[in-house]
């Protein structure tokens, strides 16, 4: 089992107490699987991905990743965990402003140990960046800059990709396009793939769709 | 509604204690150093004033015995009664305190003395309250705070009583005299005139010392209002969004830009205040260093305890806001401008690129080309000063693009993803961070330059010194009878004897002591010349030339080979032209009987003795001449006495360079603080990506130092072309010597490494903060709704 | 307040005219201080000679004089002598100071400048036989008292003159003991009204030969005025039939005024008038310094059948010194014809 969540509990504070946002969420994701996770604003979607991904820490439960307990880990190997094991897309802020796409690409990998130019232009290719690499993230559409986080992501060859509204930006024409090429691409390299998305559209593209509801999973 | 505008602008700064404290802060320190030193300059300058008005002694003609002894009470009634307008003058000291004695109905020159509104007394003193203090018991003493420090004003007749004085000191010439008296050496043969502009000028000798102080004032003036400007900019960008809505609800233009104006020159105001009292506390504890400086090199009496004066605080409030003013006008007309539906996301000013760069590059580019040009052709102090002012704020300029040009090529060169990720965003950062590192550059580079031209000035001093203080005894005589007894004892002992007279007067226009001396030796190992003939001192011994020092060649034009004109009937070719550090005045050294010639009546006032047992001798002298121990010097005692001064002098600079440094860290910190929250987007994804936040930190620390090492470097050259300019031009300009440049490169590594740690320590709090930033601050940048 | 101005009020000068009017001379003088007392017979030349036990004393000289071309001119040369306490010392300590005064007057100029000195130590001073008084270079002096020569000079004039006594000295008062008010206060004043003058003035545009008639005043006293006593007119008069009159009146803080006077024959012979006997009545003032000045006066004594103009040479005679009045030379005309000298003080 590539992802596992047991009875994974998390809850926020502020002033007026503990604010539960996950009670107690369980549930698996195998190599290559896709996965898409629906729910509410603030139903807690992207705090599992987040806790996924090694960037949150969960308050109860267990959470395994490709073998880790992330639950046991400290912030060092959470970090080396980042680097080599999950690659992350998000809505916005993706890329590094100071470098440019190629340099982008390159990060992840080299960060992942797994600098591979030849994956890497491939990449690059199959998303249509090729006359780009060497622009700034800023001189990008946003289209444009989601392949790149997209290309970034899977260039580091992750087993685990986690991507949280990676098309919330686009216009419906551009990120059915991204989604496609996304799919595509996991597919080709054999990764697991969770979504965290408000559309039904990206859900129904998806293997399985889980439905987050009060902090608990539909 | 403009209460709650009010209300709405000042909820800015509770959100954002930092930069208020940026700001106030900035402000404070900027105006601290300024008005610190200010106040160090107008206290120095107060005390001198204090003594001129008190004396006068420059303004004055006076009357000297030639012998340089006292005036006998009957000259000057002589003079009188010729139809010579002058006046009697006595100076004593008792317990250490310099007695004045004047005569009250005739002195040309004022108490200085206030309107007592009691009828003052003849038997009384004016002092001020310290030195009527060291009086008590002396003579009763009317406090008058105007009297310059450790100087006591009184009637001659008292004076001389509590000092015992056999004659008068000297006589001052009023400036009326009757329309027919005879010539002086018809009454007073044995008085010479010295004009008025021969006396040194305190003011003037002291003026190099004072700019030294006020160019660190300015600088960290500057590096303040560079915090100013940045501070303002943040908080002006971070405003956008609540002035564009305070617009859209209907508050007009007109009344936003006066609240903003009210309330920033109002903070402005309590920053500079805040600045005014920490100046007092600087200048406090810097003025007895300063004061014993000035009293050891210049004789100049400053008082040690500081007073209130309008005059620095007052302008240090003056230019604290006129700073604030100018950061603001440049803002409020953005403001003023900007449409009312404009994006209040906050436009990155901090990452205004390339287009700022060229402008900057330009001008700086035009003030390199400026300073060049005055580098060539420039002359005079002025110009030595507009030279400076171009190459500071030209280099400063042009860093940014220096320092991105450098960054770039450590990205070029750069092994690893995370080194070259580091390079490139150390790169962008530089917008942001430009006006602190031109303050650190400003900071070090004028480190590097005063301190280079303080020890260049120490070497040059000590060896002169060297050369100056061969002999190991010097003594001075009072009378004709003890010069000749003095001089009958050193013979009989067979000792190498320097006898040296002196006279003030004019050559070529300029003021100038003229030396005899018998040529010897000492002379012909020791000094060290300039400029010089072949068998210089051969035809100087047989009277067939002079010797000039520096000051007297540069400011008449006479080199070697010239004439220098001594009387209507002697002109002597100049054989050699001898550096001189040790005083201000033009000199013609020429041979005993040559100075005979000049001077018949003069005879041997100095002298300066070799022998290996000055102890011995100087029993000797006092036993067998009558001679006072006080009129015999040892060499050792000078030496420790001017290098002494030396070591005062450091403090104060020492104390200034940590100062300056110290606040151009503050501005490192400053920026690094207020672009934390603009650091937080940029910094997410590298660690979403897997790189700790310790590591994130540790890099920022990193960047600050790797920054201050690419300022260090360019301000090396910077500040050693600071120090050459400041030695080869402002000197010869203001004091007519020019110094050899020494380097000292024990010294800039220290300074590159206390540079490197004060950007060290100011990133310290920052990467501090970013390290214990939690994740879900990380996390917001990535949430949805920002 | 500088140093000359402190040491002035101190020294209680004359015609120090500053604040409480006669403030020095009004005040009470020190019981240390020498009063004069009627009777006393002055004795000579002794009395030439300086009264270092009163408080202040003068040698006053003033002249009419005519160049060749009969311009006239008027020239003034005065010794003030002053005591910070009575007696005298040797040295800086010696408590006596001295001032001189030294003025020409030309129609259309007037030159004016002053000395100041210390007793003790022989910058100024004065010696009475053989006669000489003196500050820094000015001196009137000579062998006796009838023959003298007279110099002083400034920074754009100076004179050169020789003086021969033509009669005898003249006694103000009482044999000398002269009143100045009704309270009593009294100084001791005698003159030599009849010298014979001539030399040389030396002018910016060069130097005049000039002859005429001098007028030698010597007083002392300690305490010549009363407090309300606010400044004083004084007229020396020399008639072209020979006689003389010296009057003055002091001018009371509440507007009146004590007169008195001497008429003297051309032998000499004096006739002291008491108060009220003169009348003297501003006719026309003048702008000077900044004030203004009464320089045409009707003068009367009809017990002598005088009614004169006394009007000022040079209207702008003003001593412009650290203690300013006017002093200049003066035509006469009406019953008598002639020249004469007026001093002024206490215009504000």
């Amino acid at each position: 089992m590539l992802l596992e969540f047991q009875s994974v509990t998390k809850s926020f504070h502020d002033a007026d107490g503990a604010i539960p946002v996950l009670r107690g969420v369980s549930f698996e994701l195998r190599a290559g699987e896709t996965l898409a996770l629906t729910g509410e604003s603030g139903s807690g979607k992207s705090t599992l991905m987040h806790i996924a991904a090694g960037l949150d820490a969960p308050d109860g439960g267990a959470v395994r990743v490709a073998g880790h307990d992330l639950t046991a880990m400290n912030d060092a190997a959470l970090a080396a965990f980042r680097r080599t094991e999950v690659a992350l897309v998000f809505q916005q802020f993706n890329l590094i402003p100071s470098l440019t796409v190629g340099a982008n690409i390159a990060l992840q990998a080299a960060l992942a140990g797994a600098d591979d130019p030849a994956r890497q232009e491939m990449l690059v290719a199959r998303l249509g960046l090729t006359e780009h690499v060497h622009k700034f993230p800023e001189a990008l559409s946003g289209g444009q800059q989601q392949r790149v986080a997209i290309a970034r992501a899977l260039a580091a060859k992750p087993k685990l990709l986690l991507a949280d509204e990676p098309t919330g930006n686009l216009d419906e024409a551009t990120a059915d396009q991204v989604l496609e090429q996304m799919l595509a691409l996991v597919a080709q390299t054999g990764a697991a793939l969770m979504v965290v998305t408000h559309s039904p559209t990206v859900a129904a593209r998806m293997d399985r769709v889980l439905h987050l509801r009060g902090g608990l999973l539909a | 509604m403009m209460r709650a505008c009010l209300g709405a602008l000042v909820s800015h700064w509770r959100r954002n204690p930092v930069q208020l404290f940026a700001y106030l802060a900035g402000l404070a320190l900027a105006t601290a150093l300024w008005s610190g030193v200010q106040a160090i300059n107008s206290e120095a300058r107060n005390s001198y004033d204090a003594a001129a008005a008190t004396l006068s002694e420059g303004q004055y003609d006076q009357l000297v015995a030639r012998s340089g002894g006292a005036i006998p009470l009957a000259t000057y009634v002589a003079l009188r009664r010729s139809g010579w307008m002058v006046s009697p003058m006595i100076e004593a000291e008792v317990r250490g305190v310099r007695l004045i004695g004047v005569d009250p109905l005739t002195t040309p020159v004022s108490f200085g003395v206030g309107d007592t509104g009691a009828a003052p007394e003849l038997d009384h003193l004016f002092a001020n309250a310290a030195t009527a203090r060291r009086l008590a018991g002396v003579a009763p003493v009317t406090v008058q705070e105007t009297v310059g420090p450790n100087m006591a004003i009184g009637d001659i007749g008292l004076v001389q009583r509590l000092s015992g004085a056999a004659g008068l000191t000297r006589l001052f010439v009023l400036p009326d005299q009757p329309v027919t008296r005879p010539a002086l050496q018809d009454v007073a043969p044995g008085l010479a005139l010295q004009p008025s502009g021969q006396q040194a000028d305190i003011g003037q000798l002291t003026d190099s010392f004072h700019l030294n102080l006020t160019a660190f004032g300015l600088l960290s003036f500057a590096v303040g209002l560079f915090i100013v400007h940045s501070t303002i900019g943040l908080a002006f960008e971070q405003r956008r969004g609540m002035i564009r809505t305070l617009r859209s609800i209907g508050v007009p233009l007109r009344g936003l830009v006066v609240l903003i104006t009210a309330e920033m020159l109002f903070l402005a105001l309590v920053g500079a205040a805040l600045g005014v009292v920490l100046g007092y506390v600087i200048a406090a504890l810097l003025l007895p260093d300063v004061a014993a400086t000035l009293r050891g090199l210049y004789g100049a009496e400053v008082s040690g305890t500081l007073q209130l004066r309008a005059e620095w605080w007052l302008s240090g409030l003056a230019l604290a806001l006129l700073g604030t003013a100018a950061a603001l006008a440049g803002r409020i007309w953005q403001v003023a401008r900007m449409p009312v539906l404009a994006s209040a996301r906050p436009r990155a000013w901090v990452m205004a690129t390339a287009a700022r760069f060229r402008v900057q590059s330009a001008g700086a580019v035009a003030l390199l080309a400026v300073a060049g040009v005055l580098f060539a052709v420039g002359d005079g102090l002025l110009a030595a000063f507009a030279l400076l002012g171009c190459l500071l704020i030209g280099a400063a300029l042009a860093l940014p693009a220096l320092a991105a040009m450098v960054l770039s090529g450590l990205q070029h060169r750069a092994r690893g993803p995370v080194a070259m990720w580091f390079w490139a965003d150390t790169r962008q950062q530089l917008p942001g961070l430009s006006l602190a590192l031109m303050a650190l550059l400003l900071a070090v580079s004028a480190n590097i330059g005063v301190s280079t031209m303080v020890s260049s000035f120490r070497l040059t001093f000590v060896a002169f010194l060297d050369q100056r203080l061969a002999p190991e005894l010097f003594v001075r005589v009072g009378s004709k009878n003890e010069s000749a007894a003095l001089r009958q004892l050193l013979d009989a002992r067979g000792l190498e004897v320097l006898p040296l007279m002196s006279t003030s007067t004019r050559v070529a226009g300029q003021p100038v002591q003229v030396y005899g001396i018998e040529v010897g030796p000492t002379y012909r190992e020791n000094w060290a010349f300039v400029d010089a003939g072949a068998d210089m001192w051969d035809r100087v011994q047989a009277g067939a030339a002079a010797v000039v020092n520096e000051q007297l060649a540069r400011r008449a034009n006479l080199w070697v080979g010239d004439r220098v004109t001594l009387s209507p009937d002697l002109a002597l070719p100049i054989a050699g032209v001898v550096g001189d550090y040790g005083n201000p005045l033009g000199q013609v050294v020429v041979a005993a009987p040559v100075y005979a010639t000049l001077y018949p009546d003069d005879y041997p006032g100095q002298f300066g003795i070799r022998t290996s047992t000055p102890d011995a001798l100087r029993r000797a002298i006092m036993d067998s001449v009558g001679l006072p121990d006080s009129a015999i010097i040892d060499q050792a005692e000078i030496k420790a006495l001017s290098l002494g001064v030396f070591e005062r002098t450091f403090t104060v600079t020492a104390v200034l360079n940590v100062l300056t440094l110290g606040v151009a860290g503050f501005a490192i910190l400053m920026s690094l603080l207020t672009l934390a929250d603009l650091r937080v987007p940029q910094l997410a994804p590298v660690w979403a990506l897997g790189l700790t936040r310790r590591t994130l930190g540790r890099l920022e620390l990193a960047r600050a130092v790797a920054l201050a090492g690419i300022v260090f470097v360019c301000a090396l050259p910077l500040g050693l072309a600071l120090a050459w300019v400041l030695l080869s031009r402002v000197n010869v300009a203001a004091f007519g010597w020019q110094l050899p440049m020494f380097l000292f490169p024990a010294d800039y590594g220290w300074l590159g490494a206390y540079a490197l740690v004060a950007a060290a320590l100011a990133a310290a709090w920052p990467a501090w903060r970013l390290m214990r930033t939690p994740p879900a601050r990380l996390l917001k940048v990535f949430a949805h709704e920002r | 307040m500088n140093v000359r101005a402190l040491a002035l009020l101190l020294c209680l000068w004359p015609l120090t005219l500053a604040a409480q009017g006669f403030s020095g001379l009004g005040s009470q003088a020190g019981d240390a201080f020498a009063n004069p007392v009627c009777g006393t017979v002055l004795t000579f030349p002794r009395d030439h000679g300086p009264h270092p036990d009163y408080r202040i004393e003068w040698w006053y000289l003033t002249a009419n004089l005519r160049g060749a071309d009969g311009t006239d001119y008027g020239l003034q040369w005065t010794l003030f002598r002053s005591a910070l306490r009575p007696g005298e010392d040797t040295g800086w300590a010696s408590p006596q100071i001295w001032f001189g005064h030294a003025a020409i007057t030309t129609p259309d100029r007037h030159f004016a400048t002053e000395r100041f000195a210390r007793g003790g130590i022989g910058q100024a001073g004065v010696t009475a036989d053989p006669f000489d008084a003196w500050i820094d270079e000015w001196h009137l002096s000579g062998t006796d008292f009838d023959r003298l020569d007279l110099v002083a000079q400034g920074p754009d004039f100076a004179y050169d003159m020789a003086l021969t006594a033509q009669g005898p000295l003249v006694f103000h008062g009482d044999n000398g003991f002269s009143v100045k008010s009704e309270q009593g206060q009294a100084s001791y004043y005698y003159s030599q009204p009849f010298y014979r003058i001539e030399g040389t003035l030396t002018l910016p545009h060069g130097d005049v030969a000039v002859t005429g008639t001098a007028w030698l005043d010597r007083e002392w006293s300690s305490q010549p005025l009363s407090e309300d006593q606010s400044g004083w007119d004084w007229f020396s008069l020399s008639f072209d039939d020979g006689t003389k009159m010296m009057g003055f009146q002091l001018r009371q803080t509440d507007g009146s005024a004590f007169g008195s006077g001497t008429w003297i024959e051309a032998d000499g012979t004096t006739h002291a008038f008491a108060d009220e006997a003169m009348t003297a009545t501003p006719l026309a003032t003048s702008a000077v310094a900044g004030r203004e000045i009464p320089t045409r006066w009707r003068v009367t004594l009809p017990e002598r059948g005088v009614d004169v103009t006394v009007e000022a040479l040079n209207t702008q005679a003003w001593m412009g010194l650290t203690v300013p009045y006017w002093e200049g030379p003066v035509r006469i005309s009406g019953s008598h014809g002639g020249v004469g000298y007026l001093e002024m003080t206490g215009y504000e």
